[in-house]
This record gives structure tokens, sequence and C-alpha cells, in this order.
């Protein structure tokens, strides 16, 4: 036992941080590398990426693939498309979930119970199960080809319970004695709510919009099935047609657009990584 | 009083349900009905394209389980594929999750470096995989050639394909369960592993007999919670592999997708999806459960 505790001594410490530090970048490779290839293959030409052996930077500079982007496809509408789609489905997962989180956790109503284990039985159910019915009752108001079932069923649908979760698991932590030196002050739940709940829970929410924001920005399935018009693209179903003549992927013109759709959100990212990763922990682990 | 506490709790009743109702009525018009739909679309006869039905009784699922060529094959699937992505992801976050937790220059660094892919859309994730992984000059196969490997066709070849949508999938989500890991990790109270090493254990041991055992139940929820998040797996697969090649990667939810919008058997997907729903339904309260036992102390 204490030889193999000794063991590791034998190497010299700044030896043990070296290789420490070695074995992680490569174990990051596998990370970072898409990202950095994905951004300099759209820097080059056709003939390049497929170059043997492969450059890790372009020979040349080239920009005509993000010109191609936006002249093969409506990219900037494409790109305009996902920022007011995502933007609307954050604000109303917003109102909605911290409305009904604070209901949850403060307020004891009749069925309090029953609606919220309904409400959690739809919270990881995938969206292939709803898909069928929500497609042709979206076709049958006439609203398929439209985004209206890309803000719609994101807000009100399943999509928007984790929300509630975060917000009810956020509000139930709050003291009792603040609401009830509200309700002596002669406030009702409304202005318990408006005044005193929702000021407090600048966390939750932030957190909250981060994943409701990127949700959207990344979902996939839906646009697929609802949009045919690439006006109406949003950037992911967008991302998949830089296709030619012949069916063949461009593949440097798709890498420009990629970059030009992921670079955004990994500055966002980079810039506030500290609450975006918390956003993301307290969603699957208390949500 | 006795009066002002009955209508206090008329009060309540009101403000509650006003509180919850758009989220209720929603819940109700793009969950709660759609799920009741697809349950009676599962006794049809459906076509989406048409738009003709009959009742045909069980006949959908007898159909799934003793007639359909697929049916087993998507569930072996979707086994091979939820297991494989569970030890995968599972075990590389605790890995990570045991290095970066330590108090050391960098980790915080390499914490944000892993956890990138997870913030970056899949579709461009899997664009940017696929577009390495191309049989013969994918960038992944050039780079071997340089070391004299010949690469495998990645993801067109049966004995591969799975393999690297999992491997895919598992870099892109591994952050998460990371995160959740070194969270729990932190919680493990020091003067515990100090008094095993002052006893003369090894690092090895005081992670495998203390640390391990304590963060057990958050290891146990990231399981489930991996294993509910692969069901939902529609984007890789279609992008990557689309259920092929000769249907090796053909999953519940992308199956559910392909009788729906490809094959426009509206009816037969619905039976489908009904068994999607099931299974998740299942996990989800196990989770519940769970999580009020051992990770949640609520109330």
């Amino acid at each position: 036992m204490n030889n193999s505790q000794k063991l590791p001594r034998l190497l010299p410490k700044w030896f043990r941080s070296f290789l420490l530090y070695l074995g992680l970048l490569l174990l990051a490779i596998p990370f970072l590398f898409p990202f950095w290839w994905m951004a300099t293959s759209s820097f080059k030409t056709y003939k390049e990426i497929f170059a043997y052996p492969p450059t890790l930077l372009p020979e040349s500079w080239h920009f005509e693939n993000f010109i191609t982007a936006f002249t093969y496809q409506p990219f900037a509408r494409q790109y305009l498309n996902s920022l007011y789609i995502s933007l609307t489905v954050t604000a109303g997962v917003l109102v909605i979930s911290s409305l009904s989180g604070y209901a949850f956790a403060r307020i004891k109503f009749k069925g309090r119970n029953f609606f919220f284990i309904l409400l959690l039985s739809s919270l990881m159910m995938p969206p292939e199960v709803t898909i069928i019915p929500n497609y042709l009752i979206m076709n049958l108001l006439g609203w398929t080809k439209s985004h209206i079932p890309l803000i719609i069923i994101p807000i009100l649908g399943s999509g928007g319970v984790f929300a509630t979760f975060m917000m009810r698991q956020f509000f139930i932590t709050l003291p009792k004695d603040m609401e009830d030196a509200a309700k002596i002050d002669g406030l009702g739940w409304w202005g318990i709510f408006w005044k005193i709940g929702l000021p407090l829970a600048r966390a939750p929410l932030a957190a909250v919009a981060i994943i409701t924001f990127l949700n959207s920005w990344n979902s996939f399935l839906e646009p697929l099935i609802y949009l045919s018009d690439p006006k109406k693209y949003t950037i992911p179903l967008a991302l998949t047609g830089y296709i030619d003549a012949y069916g063949a992927p461009m593949w440097s013109v798709q890498m420009a657009a990629t970059t030009l759709s992921v670079l955004p959100v990994l500055i966002f990212f980079i810039l506030a990584q500290q609450q975006v990763v918390e956003s993301f922990a307290m969603s699957s682990v208390k949500g | 009083m006795k009066r002002k506490s009955l209508s206090q709790a008329k009060l309540d009743d009101l403000a509650g349900h006003l509180f919850i109702a758009p989220q209720f009525i929603g819940f109700l018009f793009f969950v709660a009905i759609p799920i009741f739909a697809v349950i009676i679309f599962s006794f049809q006869d459906r076509n989406l394209l048409t738009g003709t039905w009959e009742w045909i009784g069980f006949d959908n699922y007898s159909f799934m389980f003793t007639k359909d060529p697929y049916f087993y094959k998507v569930v072996r699937n979707s086994l091979v594929f939820s297991f494989g992505l569970i030890i995968m992801n599972v075990s590389l976050a605790l890995f990570l999750a045991l290095i970066l937790v330590q108090n050391k220059k960098g980790m915080v660094f390499f914490r944000t470096l892993f956890f990138s892919p997870v913030v970056t859309s899949t579709v461009a994730w899997v664009l940017v995989w696929s577009f390495m992984l191309q049989s013969d000059q994918g960038t992944i196969n050039q780079f071997l050639k340089l070391i004299g490997i010949q690469g495998p066709s990645w993801l067109g070849s049966t004995g591969w394909a799975m393999f690297s949508v999992i491997f895919i999938r598992v870099i892109k989500n591994v952050g998460l369960n990371m995160i959740i890991l070194i969270a729990a990790l932190k919680d493990v109270p020091h003067d515990l592993v100090e008094a095993a090493r002052v006893d003369g254990a090894n690092t090895l041991q005081c992670i495998r007999k203390i640390v391990i055992p304590m963060i057990a139940p958050t290891i146990l929820l990231v399981i489930i919670i991996t294993l509910i998040g692969s069901m939902n797996v529609f984007d890789h697969i279609m992008l990557l592999t689309a259920g092929g090649p000769s249907n090796s990667t053909l999953v519940l939810a992308y199956y559910v997708y392909y009788q729906a919008f490809l094959t426009n058997e509206i009816g037969y997907a619905s039976a489908l999806a009904v068994v999607l729903f099931l299974v998740v339904l299942g996990l989800t309260f196990l989770q519940w459960n769970m999580r009020k036992k051992w990770v949640y102390y609520e109330q």
C-alpha cells in the first residue's frame, strides 16, 4: 500500500503537472478540433479542404465562401428569423414559467399536486411523441409553413415545463416571513409576486432565458417539419441547405455559414461562462 | 376571523389557478390533447397525405410486435445506443470531473473548454463531424493516413456507424454531466479523504472507497438524465446516418419521424410514439422519485 503511494512521488512535482496538462490537452482535441476545422475550412477553397496532406491553416485566405453563404440562400433573412423566433420564445417562456413556478412554490391552491404531477409527466418528453398531432392541429389551423408553430409550441408545450420547475425550485427557497409581512401591508398575491418574488429571481430568470434561447436557436426537428420556404428557414435548417445541384454538400460554404451561426453563441458563452454553466447545471439537476 | 381565513383560502385558490392558467391551457392543447390523440391514432390506419383513416383496433401494435421487419432492430439499436452512450458519457464525465475538481491552475479553463460543445447547436456540431468523418477524403482519415493508418468508413459501415454517432454525441454533451459531478464532488467532506490518507490509502483507493460512494446518488441521477436524453436523438441520427447503413443506426425517435413524415403512415407512427411515450414517462417518474429521496430535500 505504501509502495503504491510512493510510486508517483518518485516523479518530480513539475513532471507530474506536465503529464496532467499534457493529458488534458490530448483529451481536449476532439472537443476543440471541430471548431478549429470548421473555422479554418470556411476560408479554404473547395479543393484545399480535401487536399492531402491536410492543412491546419488555409494556404491562402478566401472570403468567397462567406459571400456565397449569403447569396446561395437568404442567409441574412434566415438569421433574423432565428433571432426573432428565439427572442419571442424566450420572453414567452419567462412570463409563463415565472407565474406558474411561483404559484406551485408559494400558493396553496386546490389541485396543486395534481396539476404539478401532470406537468411533471411531460418534463422530459421528446418532441417526437406529440409531433404528429401537433402537426395536424397546426395544419388544421393553416399555420404550417409559418413561424407560428415554432413560437407557440415551445412556449406553451412541454418545452417550457423545465423552466417552470426551475422557477419553482427557486421560489421554494424564499423565506415565508417576507410574504406574511407583505400580506399585512395589504399586498395580494399578484403584488407579492411582482414586487417581492420576481425582483429576487434574477438568477433563475437569467438561467431560464439562456437555456430557452439556446434551445430555440438550436432546434431542428420542428423547423424541418413545418417549414418549406427557404425564406422562412431558421439557421439550423438553413445550414443543411447548402447542397449543390447534384445533391452534394458544398462543404466550404456550409462551414462558413456554420461558423457564422456558432460564433455569436460561443462569444457569449466565453463572456458569461460562469452564468451559462450554472444555468445548464440548474436546468438539469433542479428543473 | 374565521370568515376572513375562509375567504383567504378561496383567494389562494383563485390566485393559484390564475397564475398557472396560461401554462396549463397550453399544456392542455399542446401536450395533453396531443398525447390523447396519439393514443387514438395508434388504433387507426391513418395517412398523412391523403388524410384518410379507419379504425383497425390493435393491428398497429400486432404489426409492430409480430410483423414489422424493423421494429426489433430498432429496439436493439436503441438499447445499444442508450447503454453505449451512458457508459461512455458517464465514465468520461466522472474522469474529467475528478481531475478538474482539483484546485490547480487552469482547471477552470479546461472546464470551459470541455463544456463549449454543450452550448453549440447540434446541427452545427453534427455537420462539422460529418464533414470530418467522410470515408475517403474525410479529415480524420487524412490525418490517420499521415501516420500510416487506413481509416474505416466511420459513418458508412455497419461496424462503425453506431459507435461514431455515440462518440460524437458524448463529446457534445459530456460537459454537462461533468459540471454536475464536479458540483457533487465539491460537497464531499475534505476531512474524510484526509483521514483515509493518514491511514495510508492512495489516491485510487480514496476515490474508489470514499469519493465514489459519497457521490453515488448524483451518479445515478446523471445516468437516468442521460438515459432519458438518449431517447431524444433525432438530430444526430438524421444528419449523420439517416438510420443507415443497413438500418444499423435506426433508433426509436428517428423511426417515429421516418414512419410519420417519410412514409406518411401516421397511424403506425403514432403507435411507435406511444411506446416512446411510455418509456420516457416511466423513466421520468423513476428519476423524480430518486431525486426526492437522495438529491433534494424539499419543503
